[in-house]
């Protein structure tokens, strides 16, 4: 039987050659305390592009 | 005393005008000429055409901030330039038509030292048979493109909610209108918030959502598509993209230039050159953008339009112009300055300057139909852009003429951008991204084009919390509030 996350692929279609995300990534993806250090992460990120762009 | 006009109170020329008001002072008047009672934080009005905020929220009114700061406010469209004056008025001047409630049509002249034409992108709907007429939305779909829009978005979109939970299956269409459209984002970004509020409503099942648009390849968005750092590759959007429009089980058609609008149904051309059709009950279509409706006047009456504006009316500017093979294209074709190349005293920030050439590749179907999304110039870009024109401008008032320019390359700037799914604090997921920089340089960066050490992507709450934060943020510093100047733009 298909993972749950792999039910919308279909062979030889549009999607057939993508990526599709796990359990446990998306599980990351609202993980709060996970979410927390890449709000932190991602803020510094855009502020490092935020300062090369001025 | 010099007099600074600004045409256009939008992120551009909203930044411009606040900017060039605080560092002028009282010596010098700044004037703001918009047709807009309202500024409106555009990016959120995703969230208005879905339900989960009020039109209140995204916009308010500008009049009192521009009182506070020591701008002149005349709320009007500009509808001539004469940056030589007239045969009965010496100085140059812009004619404006009132759009002020009790003045409506009124035309008046306002003199100028220096002009800032920031007056944006013309909703261009007429452009689509059946989109609309002229810059008005038509009755066969909805847009996102302005607050009441999205209003109207959000009503039609209940109201396909209501069919569903009533048992009749609906189609959702979202996309892009016009084989030449840009701001495939936002599209991109009611989609998916579009799909989450069927999942809150329990009636995904009974929707069929597609996706249609002007981008050769998903992903693409008007850039070329980008690669971006994640999990230790370079990752391109194509696949970023595809396998969030998967995960939601959302077909796409890409390469698409939509021909035709009617009741329930689009009809398009593919890039192969095959004709299709697609029915909907609900569809969101971006317009294509044009520049204003602004004419150019010499002293002597004649028209020199042609000579300050390009044919799809953007204003030109010190951009390399007339390069039309792809491979010969260069990062430094892009403008720095945004000042016209026809007068020294004229500037055109955010989406009113003429692009050189898209970023996309071009591309035509055997019809010989050109299917190339226009280069995208909004938010954060068009901010940067207009705080260095008012620092050019600023200095050529308190300087001299002589005063150097401030130079700001869109191929030397990044851009953050956050696609939010849902506006919950724990439910829901964004992509958030940054690219730099906006503009491919394949000297620089050979391979992709850009920097992937600060060109990434990732979807999780976190994106959440940034797309609310930064709300609040530009809201505040759209408002003036204590500290605006330390808010980036």
């Amino acid at each position: 039987m298909a993972l749950k996350e792999e039910r919308n692929i279909r062979a030889y279609t549009q999607n057939f050659g993508t990526m599709t995300p796990g359990a446990f990534q998306k599980k990351l993806r609202t993980c709060v305390i996970f979410q927390f250090i890449r709000f932190i992460v991602i803020n510094i990120k855009m502020l490092i592009v935020v300062g090369k762009s001025h | 005393m010099a007099k600074l006009v600004i045409l256009g109170g939008g992120v551009s020329g909203h930044t411009t005008a606040t900017f060039a008001a605080k560092w002028l002072g009282s010596e010098h008047e700044v004037i703001v000429v918009t047709p807009n009672s309202q500024w409106n934080w555009i990016p959120s009005n995703i969230w208005v055409g879905v339900g989960q905020m009020k039109k209140e929220e995204v916009t308010f009114d500008l009049a009192p901030v521009y009182k506070k700061a020591g701008i002149t406010f005349i709320q009007a469209k500009a509808t001539e330039i004469h940056p030589e004056g007239s045969d009965t008025i010496e100085k140059a001047f812009v004619t404006v038509e009132s759009t002020s409630s009790g003045s409506e049509g009124e035309v008046t002249t306002v003199e100028y030292d220096y002009l800032v034409n920031a007056t944006g992108p013309k909703l261009n709907f007429g452009a689509t048979e059946g989109l609309g007429k002229g810059s008005e939305l038509g009755e066969h779909t909805v847009s996102v493109c302005t607050a009441g829009h999205a209003v109207h978005a959000n009503d039609k979109l209940k109201e396909a909610i209501e069919k569903m939970k009533s048992g009749v299956r609906q189609k959702i269409l979202v996309g892009t209108g016009h084989g030449l459209c840009t701001c495939q984002g936002a599209a991109f970004e009611y989609i998916f918030n579009v799909e989450h509020e069927l999942n809150k409503a329990g009636v995904r099942d009974m929707a069929d959502i597609k996706w249609i648009s002007n981008e050769s390849f998903l992903g693409d968005f008007g850039m070329g598509g980008l690669h971006m750092k994640s999990m230790g590759f370079a990752v391109s959007s194509k696949i970023f993209a595809e396998s969030l429009f998967t995960e939601r089980g959302i077909p796409w058609i890409v390469g698409a230039h939509v021909n035709k609008v009617e009741e329930g149904k689009v009809h398009y051309e593919l890039l192969d050159g095959e004709m299709g059709e697609e029915e909907f009950d609900f569809a969101m279509l971006i317009p294509p953008f044009t520049g204003v409706d602004l004419k150019a006047i010499a002293k002597d009456g004649s028209d020199i339009s042609d000579t300050m504006f390009a044919p799809n009316k953007f204003m030109k500017v010190d951009a390399k112009y007339g390069v039309t093979d792809y491979n010969q294209w260069k990062a430094s074709d892009w403008p720095s300055t945004y000042q016209s190349s026809a007068y020294k005293n004229i500037f055109a920030p955010g989406i009113a300057f003429a692009p050189p050439h898209p970023i996309s590749k071009p591309m035509k179907s055997p019809n010989g139909t050109v299917i190339t999304p226009a280069p995208p110039r909004t938010g954060m870009p068009a901010g940067i852009i207009g705080k260095a024109v008012a620092h050019s401008v600023c200095d050529l008032i308190t300087k001299g003429e002589d005063a150097e320019l401030h130079k700001i390359s869109m191929a030397d700037m990044g851009a953050a951008c956050v696609a939010s799914t849902g506006k919950g604090i724990f439910d829901g997921t964004a992509a958030a991204m940054t690219v730099y920089p906006v503009i491919p340089d394949f000297d620089k960066y050979p391979g992709t084009g850009r920097d992937t050490n600060h060109t990434f992507g990732e979807i999780g709450l976190a994106g959440h919390w940034i797309k609310h934060i930064l709300h609040h943020m530009f809201i505040y510093k759209a408002k003036l509030k204590p500290g605006w100047t330390l808010i980036p733009e």
